[in-house]
């Protein structure tokens, strides 16, 4: 095709472009994702027996605050790395700054307790499971978010798919905090960090190859 | 002047991203142009024949996957990093080479086309004479075409001082030149 007659034929298909078009299909992809990762726990683990009464305490909303905080880091991450030229220092900054928060308080509260409950406090009932499960949970908001990214822009594809992965790792320790009864924010920041880290590592091992656009 | 060119095409993108086909025609007509010369240069004589089909693929990729623009962001940086990815993309996809030397991608979309190797040598020897961190400042702001506001963040420096010292060397380098000339 002639250039000119490419030129002319993009100029007379242009629309305008919707105001905040990358962070609304992304808060799509969150939205069914939510969806999906909550059937899961319903269909699959079932909530937690005592859910009504942990919802009066604190531990559950600092687990659902930490879950959701670093699933919102891994959006702003993405919102920025599905364009050409984006840079996700916001959003690693937030991701960090609540790590180290619950850390703080992790050993805030191991300062507090006497050393024999320490490992207990650390491993729980669950220690085993929890970091699998977060993963299980991702993958399909992982998989969805990588669809939505390739049609964007992306162009360093290794850590727009590690934030895409930090983002559906967010989205899945949200709905796992349904059912895991632990209330230890020492294992909070361990199993549930690395049941984020895992999907974060494999979203930053697809990446190169679910994100390459033409 | 890289400022200049960056305010003229943010403008006409975002009269594009609004919807009006005629700003869109303008700035794809001046991507094109530069485009051509991007590649070229890079592609070299023995993939001459690809250059057509690079250039307007990008072009497409650029309009099929304009809603990334963001407009408080450099229009330029958002282009080049577009016409760098599809670049790295053709060497892979020829497996023309298994790993892509940073050298075969690196300058910029927004060199001036007439800026020869030679020319480019001189324009290093005239940067000597700047102390270093001026120099990084140069060619931040004209060569890599980042904003006062960013080129001042790596330097560790306010826009405003940035602006102040970039002038400074601006005029340096004139006196420069204009002794040699002399």
């Amino acid at each position: 095709m002639k250039a000119e007659d490419l030129i002319e034929s993009l100029a007379a298909d242009l629309v305008p472009a919707p105001p905040a078009a990358v962070s609304r299909r992304l808060a799509g992809v969150a939205a069914a994702g939510a969806v999906v990762a909550l059937a899961l726990v319903l269909a699959w683990l079932g909530l937690r027996a005592d859910l009504a009464q942990a919802m009066g305490g604190i531990m559950f909303w600092m687990k659902a605050g930490y879950a959701v905080l670093l699933g919102g880091a891994g959006f702003w991450c993405a919102e920025r790395l599905a364009r050409p030229a984006g840079s996700a220092r916001g959003g690693l900054v937030l991701a960090l700054a609540t790590l180290g928060l619950l850390a703080a308080l992790a050993a805030f509260r191991m300062s507090q307790a006497p050393r024999e409950v320490w490992m207990p406090m650390w491993l729980g009932a669950s220690w085993t499971q929890c970091p699998v499960r977060i993963l299980a949970l991702s993958l399909p908001t992982l998989a969805l978010t990588l669809v939505v990214m390739r049609r964007l822009a992306p162009t360093r594809l290794r850590l727009a798919g590690a934030a895409a992965g930090l983002f559906a790792g967010g989205v899945a320790a949200t709905a796992y905090g349904l059912h895991c009864p632990e209330t230890a924010a020492l294992f909070v920041v361990t199993w549930y960090t690395l049941g984020v880290a895992l999907s974060a590592a494999l979203g930053a091992l697809l990446g190169p190859w679910a994100l390459r656009w033409r | 002047m890289i400022v200049d060119l960056e305010l003229r095409l943010h403008a006409l993108m975002r009269r594009a991203q609004a919807g009006e086909a005629a700003a869109w025609r303008e700035l794809l007509t001046e991507l094109y142009e530069r485009l051509g010369v991007y590649f070229g240069r890079r592609l070299g004589p023995a993939h001459a024949a690809d250059l057509e089909d690079l250039v307007q693929e990008t072009l497409l990729a650029i309009h099929r996957r304009r809603v990334t623009y963001d407009a408080s962001q450099p229009f330029t940086a958002w282009a080049y990093a577009i016409a760098r990815y599809k670049l790295i993309d053709f060497w892979r996809r020829n497996r023309i080479r298994g790993t892509v030397p940073l050298e075969a991608v690196e300058g910029t979309l927004w060199e001036e086309p007439d800026l020869s190797a030679e020319a480019r040598l001189d324009l290093e020897k005239a940067l000597a004479v700047l102390p270093a961190r001026q120099q990084k400042l140069v060619r931040d702001v004209k060569i890599e075409g980042l904003s006062l506001a960013e080129a001042g963040a790596r330097a560790g420096i306010s826009e405003g001082a940035a602006k102040v010292a970039l002038h400074r060397a601006m005029m340096a380098l004139a006196a420069k030149a204009g002794a040699h000339e002399g």
